[in-house]
């Protein structure tokens, strides 16, 4: 077993799908000769072939939309964008055809397609470089939206993705391609891609989370035990269709819950997972929800992007005063 | 190569040497006035590449080999044309009238430097690759709609042509016949996709065609070339003649950016032939033969060059980051009553930040 970075967890995926289904093509900018700008696709060029692993001119509409008809016509295309930021002129074809095909065909045709970028912030790039919108892509019924946060979730969370029948957008946390390793069997195992993990049990508070910002939820956890107060961790990891039942279980334990998201606040996916609380939780929450997000801002450059980011301070006030309830105010994440 | 003719300018050669007589418009004291600038181009540079690598300023597009495009577009424009520039076209943009100030909080990650003083109406750097194309084409509606005697100018790269975008501003620009030139830097790569990669056309100013303007190229190491071909494509779009495309074929002669290595994708060998057709060194031998340059002037010019930057990069090292707020205050025209609250909390948890990069709250 080889200890591996959360993007090398990716490449040994991507090398692990190619080898074991000829139908399956990796497209994008850079991916080839240059393995890719954050090295994902590194040396799969070399393994796989030129015609297997394609550097595509510049344009992502074309990408996404030749993935769609190698999908429909029986590949496996795993489409790569640079960087979330850059992945808009795609999103005609995402909304329009990717996730409307086999709907739109009753099933004669589909799209089992990957459309892999890296996002979120924190890593001092320059504007379009910090994006967080898995929200604008969660809102779009017809595909899978997945976040993996450690190397060995990203490995079996990816190769569900490529097995899928369904399109699946992949969204990778820059910030923690290579912060972690951690041994990764590439044994070709899948993780399931219709539950969240659980993370860390506990008792008094439940920490929902997914990506980047796993690393900080759990810094939270560890600061709130130290405190005497439990948390439990949850890794969305699938954020559509969501697994609902695993948080709400939770919820039901702990009666208090911190969502914890990098993007923005206001239609960011933790106003859905606080809506269906309200909806079919409410009973068990002893206190208001708690949100602990991006500000609904432009990510600001690098010289004063710290400013924008998710702190485990952040998370950790935000569980104290759902604990503290009612005897402090909660629920103010945006006041 | 088969394929449609393509009208190609060249004044001074990579020796130094005229090989048409130069231009009317490129006098003297225009001449020296490029050389002066693209020797800032490439002392800023190198400036910029130092303070990177010792983590003063994030990842940074280099533009060594593509001053004599940079300087030259930025000259054939008149005050009051407007500039849509990428993410490569700093130089362009300080011989526009951006200050070095300016420029440096633009690259250090700052937005206020976006608020230059001038020339007002040029647009930022566009980062996301062929978007800013389409704007210069809007623009210019407006100005001739106004009935202005003004040009767009939009620069974008060998790679950006591959994109929708492009040809769908040309394709918008012949129609309307707007006052917009369209200027490619062709320098061979698009990170590390190659030009011959990218398209299989012939050239890529060709690609005018299709949209029914007129397209044509320029050497793009030749600075007077650059000044005249884009000079003359400006004044036809201000007279009323339409849109033109030019395509300026440059060198990158390094890596795509300071997060990039090229050594990974790129064969060396043909560098040191590209080398040989630099820009600067070849000016510099035209001026020196002509007798318009000296190794005085030169050294005169350095230190004044390298003194000025000093200066900016000590102001900005002084310099304090916008305010905590900031963020908030500049999304719309006022600050909407829903953002007050995410606006306090962020100026409670910043109000002792004075310098750069602490205050992790
Ligand atoms: C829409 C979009 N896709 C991808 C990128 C990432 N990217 C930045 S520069 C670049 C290559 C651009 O090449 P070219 O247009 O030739 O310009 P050059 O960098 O050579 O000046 C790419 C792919 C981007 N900025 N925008
Ligand atoms: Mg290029």
């Amino acid at each position: 077993m080889a200890e591996v970075t959360l993007v090398g967890a990716v490449t040994l995926a991507l090398g692990r799908a190619l080898a074991d289904d000829p139908d399956v093509v990796l497209l994008g900018e850079d991916i080839g000769v240059n393995g890719g700008v954050f090295r994902a696709t590194e040396g799969l060029r070399d393994a796989f072939g030129a015609d297997r692993v394609i550097d595509t001119p510049l344009a992502e509409a074309a990408i996404a939309g030749v993935a769609v008809g190698m999908a429909a016509e029986g590949l496996r295309p795993v489409a790569e964008f640079q960087f979330m930021g850059f992945i808009y002129p795609a999103l005609d074809q995402v909304v329009s055809h990717v996730s409307r095909l086999r709907n739109r065909t009753r099933g004669r045709l589909s799209c089992p397609l990957v459309i892999r970028a890296p996002y979120g912030g924190g890593i001092h790039g320059p504007e379009h470089h910090s994006e967080s919108m898995e929200a604008l892509f969660a809102h779009i019924p017809g595909i899978r939206v997945v976040i993996p946060s450690s190397p060995a979730r990203a490995y079996g969370l990816l190769l569900a993705a490529i097995g899928s029948p369904d399109p699946v957008a992949f969204f990778e946390p820059k910030r923690l391609y290579r912060t972690v390793k951690q041994e990764v069997a590439d044994d070709g195992e899948e993780l399931p891609l219709d539950l969240c993990f659980v993370l860390r049990e506990g008792r008094d508070v439940t920490l929902v989370s997914w990506g980047a910002s796993i690393k900080e939820t759990l810094e939270a956890a560890e600061a709130l035990d130290e405190q005497g107060l439990s948390a439990e961790v949850i890794d969305v990891a699938t954020l559509t269709p969501l697994d609902m039942d695993s948080i709400l279980a939770s919820v039901e334990k702990t009666g208090r819950c911190v969502i914890v998201h990098e993007a923005p606040y206001t239609g960011g996916f933790g106003a859905e997972i606080a809506a269906r609380l309200a909806e079919r939780g409410l009973l068990s929450l002893l206190s208001p929800v708690e949100r602990v997000t991006g500000y609904d801002v432009i990510p600001p450059g690098p010289r004063t992007e710290h400013r924008y980011a998710v702190t485990a301070d952040r998370i950790t006030a935000a569980a104290r005063r759902a604990i503290a309830f009612p005897d402090e105010p909660a629920g103010q994440a945006a006041e | 190569m088969a394929g449609p003719e393509i009208p190609f300018t060249r004044y001074i050669d990579a020796e130094g040497r005229a090989v048409a007589a130069l231009p009317n418009s490129a006098g003297t004291q225009v001449l020296t006035r490029l050389y002066r600038e693209m020797v800032m181009a490439r002392r800023f540079d190198a400036k910029m590449i130092s303070l990177q690598r010792t983590g003063r300023i994030p990842t940074y597009p280099p533009t060594l080999g593509q001053e004599a495009f940079h300087i030259g577009l930025a000259h054939a424009m008149a005050e009051d044309d407007a500039l849509f520039p990428t993410y490569r076209d700093m130089p362009s943009q300080l011989a526009r009238g951006i200050t070095l100030a300016e420029a440096l909080l633009i690259l250090g990650g700052d937005e206020r430097g976006n608020d230059f003083a001038g020339p007002r109406a040029d647009f930022p750097q566009a980062i996301p690759i062929a978007t800013q194309v389409t704007h210069a084409v809007g623009a210019a509606y407006a100005m001739k709609l106004r009935g202005e005697r003004r040009a767009a100018l939009a620069i974008i790269g060998d790679g950006g042509t591959s994109k929708g975008d492009f040809y769908e501003a040309m394709n918008f620009a012949g129609v309307w016949r707007a006052p917009v030139v369209f200027a490619i830097n062709n320098n061979g790569w698009a990170i590390s996709m190659p030009r011959d990669r990218q398209s299989a056309a012939g050239t890529l100013a060709q690609k005018s065609i299709a949209a029914g303007i007129p397209g044509e190229q320029a050497d793009g190491n030749d600075a007077v070339a650059v000044y005249d071909v884009i000079g003359r494509a400006l004044a036809r779009a201000r007279d009323g003649g339409g849109p033109s495309v030019v395509e300026c074929l440059t060198h990158r002669l390094t890596d795509h950016s300071t997060a990039d290595d090229a050594s990974r994708y790129r064969d060396p060998g043909p560098l040191s032939e590209q080398w040989k057709e630099e820009p600067v060194q070849r000016l510099r031998t035209y001026l020196s033969d002509e007798g318009l340059w000296s190794k005085e002037d030169e050294e005169q010019l350095i230190a004044e060059i390298d003194s000025r930057l000093e200066e900016t990069v000590d102001g900005h090292a002084a310099s304090t980051p916008p305010p905590p707020e900031a963020m908030f205050d500049h999304l719309y025209a006022e600050v909407p009553a829903d953002l007050a609250g995410q606006r306090r909390q962020v100026m409670a948890r910043f109000a002792g930040e004075t310098g750069e990069g602490d205050g992790h709250g």
